[in-house]
């Protein structure tokens, strides 16, 4: 019932959008959010992930309630806002994307290959992993960001990520400082969030996985890096490469301390 | 991409002891530049029109990179002259186009994309960054605005061949600076860059009302 209701009401979004970004306030869309904020599209998702999550499926007919997310085999409360961050099994870091991929392919026995055909959501659907992260998310909820830094892995994840984040190439000699490196910048109407200091730097991580209003879908961070990479004009990052995890890893570092909301609603 | 290849000073000043990173003193030192670098070697795939080519640093690049945006300034000196050596003004000394073909192209945001289409022409980007005509309030402001700028600076030729030559390499006044290099990578041609020098300082232009 709750779902019809969030999709009508998220129709209706789609079709007022256009005309707030003409006049092209962000003032306006954040008084829009502040109301949807109510009956948030993404909790649809969260809940279809939190079924994936609890229902056995797979070769190996499992399902995910033994995945260890960093905090033990079936914690998922709190896991989101402690990643990227440093697994031993596998001896390096990775982001809670990464994270459920590796577990549908361990333990439910599906091959990486099946798993990220899709990496993100489209038209023709929205790929389990995308909903299981939406659940992870939405089970760190008003907690504070506190990505570990004690491991000597994580912490060179957050140096490289550092060089990858000031890194100028391309044709137009972009890096993601270019447009996120200081305060109160603009791409049009656009806020560019300053992302090396935590005020900003939360908004790498608020909000995310985000249902994005224009084409209605739920996109993870590996998506938003997918395209922000696209406007720097680089070409295109492997989905789940240590690049985006070193890139996330910088980002969720500086928001440390910064309280994150749960999976939200995007332009 | 056009770019034009990289001048001998130029490889010359990289090479130069300024550059060098400061050696270190304890074990504990990580050349994290170089580690980044590697991984983004790994982790990249070309798609529609954005090749790996495009992860290989040219001269300015690598020089604002290694300093942090802060090169030592004989060496900005150095290398904006060689920016500035790179530019191509118009044979017959036209420096003024059509100020509306020019609103057009500053507004198109399109080009160099991964969705893009290969070839040109594509868009100028300039209200991504820029306040130019009064009439466009959706502008963005990482860089400073131009709207009134042939009024406050002048309509005479000076003005214009500095306009003229900033869209095509505006490395060639401020090395390290945010804005693309148009003219000097062969987004804006020619006949372009004169639209949008006319945008700037035609005196019937919005910008100047
Ligand atoms: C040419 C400009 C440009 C570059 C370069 C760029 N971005 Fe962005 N970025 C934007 C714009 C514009 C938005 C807002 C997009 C939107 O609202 O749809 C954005 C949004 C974001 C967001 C989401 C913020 C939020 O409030 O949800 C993150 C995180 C981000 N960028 C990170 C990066 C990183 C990391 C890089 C480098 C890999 C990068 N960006 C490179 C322009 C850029
Ligand atoms: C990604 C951002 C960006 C884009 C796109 C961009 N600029 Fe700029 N521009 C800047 C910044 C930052 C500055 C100030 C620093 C400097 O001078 O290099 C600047 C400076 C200028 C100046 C010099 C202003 C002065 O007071 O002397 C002119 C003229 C200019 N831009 C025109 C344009 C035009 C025309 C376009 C489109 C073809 C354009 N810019 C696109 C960022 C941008």
């Amino acid at each position: 019932m709750r779902a019809r209701f969030i999709l009508a009401a998220t129709a209706g979004i789609a079709l007022a959008m256009p005309v707030l970004a003409q006049t092209g306030a962000s003032a306006d869309f954040q008084k829009f959010r502040d109301v949807m904020e109510e009956d948030n599209p993404a909790e649809l998702f969260e809940a279809r992930g939190e079924a994936y999550w609890k229902t056995p499926s797979g070769p190996k007919h499992a399902s995910l309630e033994q995945c260890d997310l960093g905090l033990g085999p079936g914690v998922v409360a709190g896991a989101y806002v402690q990643m990227p961050r440093y697994f031993a099994d596998v001896d390096k870091v990775m982001d809670a994307e990464s994270r459920v991929v590796h577990c549908m392919v361990t333990l439910q026995g599906l091959t990486y290959e099946a798993v990220t055909r899709q990496p993100f959501s489209n038209q023709s659907g929205t790929p389990a992993h995308v909903n299981v992260v939406t659940y992870v998310a939405g089970q760190s909820r008003n907690m504070p960001i506190a990505v570990p830094q004690r491991h000597p892995k994580e912490r060179e994840m957050y140096q490289i990520g550092k060089e990858i984040f000031n890194f100028r190439a391309g044709p137009y000699d972009f890096a993601c400082a270019t447009c996120h490196g200081t305060d109160g910048k603009r791409i049009r109407m656009q806020d560019l969030p300053n992302l090396t200091r935590p005020e900003g730097a939360i908004k790498a991580v608020q909000g995310w996985p985000g249902y994005r209003m224009t084409g209605g879908l739920m996109l993870t961070s590996q998506w938003r890096m997918n395209d922000c990479f696209r406007q720097q004009r680089f070409p295109e990052p492997k989905y789940l490469s240590d690049t985006v995890t070193a890139i996330l890893t910088y980002q969720a570092v500086n928001a440390k301390g910064q309280i994150y909301r749960g999976p939200g609603i995007k332009r | 991409m056009i770019r034009s290849k990289i001048p001998l000073r130029t490889l010359a000043v990289l090479a130069s002891p300024a550059l060098l990173l400061p050696v270190a003193a304890a074990d504990d030192y990580r050349d994290y530049r170089a580690e980044a670098m590697a991984m983004v070697k790994r982790d990249f795939q070309a798609k529609g029109i954005a090749g790996l080519d495009r992860l290989e640093q040219d001269g300015v690049q690598a020089v604002c990179n290694r300093t942090g945006n802060h090169p030592p300034a004989d060496v900005v000196r150095r290398l904006e002259q060689d920016q500035m050596a790179s530019v191509r003004f118009p044979a017959d000394g036209k420096l003024m186009g059509d100020w509306k073909e020019g609103e057009k192209l500053a507004q198109n945001g399109r080009g160099f994309t991964w969705t893009d289409k290969p070839g040109l022409p594509v868009g100028g980007n300039c209200y991504n960054c820029h306040q130019i005509s009064p009439k466009e309030g959706s502008y963005g402001t990482v860089g400073p605005s131009l709207y009134l700028f042939g009024k406050k600076r002048g309509y005479g030729e000076d003005i214009q061949k500095y306009v003229y030559s900033k869209i095509y390499n505006a490395k060639a006044y401020n090395l390290c600076s945010e804005m693309p290099r148009f003219g000097y990578i062969g987004a804006l041609q020619e006949q372009q860059i004169r639209h949008l020098v006319a945008l700037l300082l035609d005196p019937e232009s919005p910008v100047n009302q």
